[in-house]
């Protein structure tokens, strides 16, 4: 026997859930129910797996407003956080998930090294990386998974190198990192993760203490010995930046490659591009495009706020999906959803926005114009060893990409 | 034009340096942003616009009017 449902109950059951499925022809578009969301209204409802119902903020206008606004909280511990998934809480990784003044305190330890300036002076040591990994994948043996052999190394190397940490060991903090940012693995899983790459950085803290070299974890070692910061703060920041450092821009190389065989005069243009600003340009429009962090900003606000004629309340859930705010009509006018190098794309916010943004964005743009500048140059045969359908794309994970990308040349 | 930049919003994104070079740098220490120039030419308004609107702490003001800022509740 089935009761009719009562307003409010039918009211409960058409929210939707989130996070929301994309289409299966589609991987390189944002969900088509997000797509609806953002058509709607500027805010709506989501239930999350814990059946709260945080706002979901679709269009770029209020996100960009929400992600600025010093009444909205990144802190994961304070209650009313959507969390993506159960006790995600006890696994914070440092300051992205705490407010000011003490994420700005945090932060501006580790802001020095990723200045634009100082990133740039990096990129002979990064084009020669990119040259080797290049050399080595055409050395070796047909097809090959680019993802493998390329876009995982090359970050990874590159994040070593500027962090002062073995690049012997990737295999190892390539897998927990990998564990850490899988959204279905189980909790004791993910701690554990995330417990040993603590202890690995907290280790070779040690070894920086003991003797200093010139790198970003050196530096965070003098700062420990100087008293500005814990030694267990300074090894989650360690965690941290292993981590961002190479997850997210690996994933952009492969999933920006495929982007490209797929629209393959976009592939060209960017080939014959002799403009080192039309390969910055396309950068950008493929950070806008593909947006691989598809799991939603998650915050909390703090006081009342009225946006858009909504009045969120003090203490609710936010989700800022800023992969369908980079197809917002309203931003980006020109046909959203057509992937287009030669588009100003600047504005995207694939790195998010507000004093949270992307610590590490210059570099992961100085290694995304030096890959997608020689990787199709160097490699002008270059394409898919598979069908589009036999691609398994990381639908699992909080950085979206593919978990292997079979080429040949 | 007018420029304002307030240092203690910024948090050392670099997005002013990319759009508007040679008139914002970077601190070495901190990557805190600097203003080179506070009164440069409309030639380089469309630049400067870019900074402002690209600058994920709202820590830049372009104003578009020659001479003095105006007075009133502006930024520091």
């Amino acid at each position: 026997m089935t009761a009719t449902p009562t307003p409010l109950e039918r009211h409960e059951q058409e929210i939707p859930r989130f996070p929301m499925p994309r289409a299966a022809q589609c991987p390189f578009d944002p969900p088509p129910a997000l797509r609806e969301q953002q058509r709607q209204a500027p805010l709506t409802r989501v239930r999350l797996w814990d059946g709260s119902t945080p706002w979901l903020v679709t269009r770029y206008a209020e996100q960009r407003a929400l992600l600025a606004d010093p009444r909205v909280s990144a802190d994961i511990s304070r209650p009313g956080y959507p969390a993506s998934a159960p006790s995600s809480g006890k696994n914070s990784v440092g300051f992205i998930l705490m407010d000011d003044p003490e994420h700005a305190r945090l932060r501006r330890m580790v802001t020095a090294p990723f200045a634009v300036r100082r990133v740039e002076t990096l990129r002979p040591a990064v084009q020669k990386i990119v040259d080797d990994q290049i050399d080595t994948m055409l050395a070796g043996p047909r097809p090959a998974d680019l993802v493998q052999r390329f876009a995982l190394p090359v970050p990874s190397l590159v994040i070593c190198e500027l962090l002062g940490v073995p690049y012997d060991d990737h295999a190892f903090f390539q897998a927990n990192s990998g564990t850490i940012v899988n959204r279905e693995v189980s909790e004791p899983e993910r701690t554990a993760a995330l417990a040993a790459l603590t202890r690995y950085l907290d280790d070779l803290l040690g070894d920086k203490l003991a003797r200093p070299t010139d790198d970003l974890l050196s530096g965070l070692a003098a700062r420990v010995t100087r008293g500005e910061l814990s030694r267990p703060e300074a090894a989650r920041m360690g965690v941290l930046l292993l981590i961002a450092g190479h997850e997210t821009t690996a994933n952009m190389i492969a999933l920006g490659t495929l982007a490209l065989l797929r629209h393959p005069d976009q592939l060209a243009r960017l080939r014959e591009a002799r403009d080192p600003r039309v390969i910055a340009g396309a950068v950008e429009e493929l950070l806008r495009y593909l947006h691989i962090t598809h799991n939603g900003r998650r915050r909390t606000a703090l006081e009342d706020i009225e946006i858009a004629g909504y009045r969120i309340r003090a203490g609710e859930g936010l989700i800022l999906a800023n992969d369908i705010a980079n197809r917002d009509p309203r931003a980006f006018p020109d046909d959203p959803d057509r992937l287009d190098i030669r588009r100003d794309a600047r504005h995207h916010v694939a790195f998010g926005f507000g004093v949270h943004q992307c610590l590490g964005q210059p570099l992961a743009r100085l290694e995304l114009q030096i890959v997608y500048g020689t990787l199709y140059r160097r490699v002008p045969t270059l394409r898919l060893a598979t069908d589009l359908d036999a691609i398994a794309f990381k639908h699992d994970a909080s950085v979206y990409g593919v978990h292997e990308l079979p080429v040949t040349w | 034009m007018n420029v304002y930049l307030d240092q203690d919003k910024c948090v050392a994104s670099g997005q002013c340096v990319l759009a508007a070079p040679g008139i914002f740098d970077q601190r070495e220490e901190d990557g805190i942003a600097v203003l080179l120039d506070p009164a440069p030419p409309a030639g380089r308004a469309r630049d400067l616009h870019d900074a402002e609107d690209l600058c994920p702490a709202l820590a830049i003001r372009v104003d578009d009017a020659q001479g003095t800022p105006a007075t009133g509740d502006r930024p520091a």
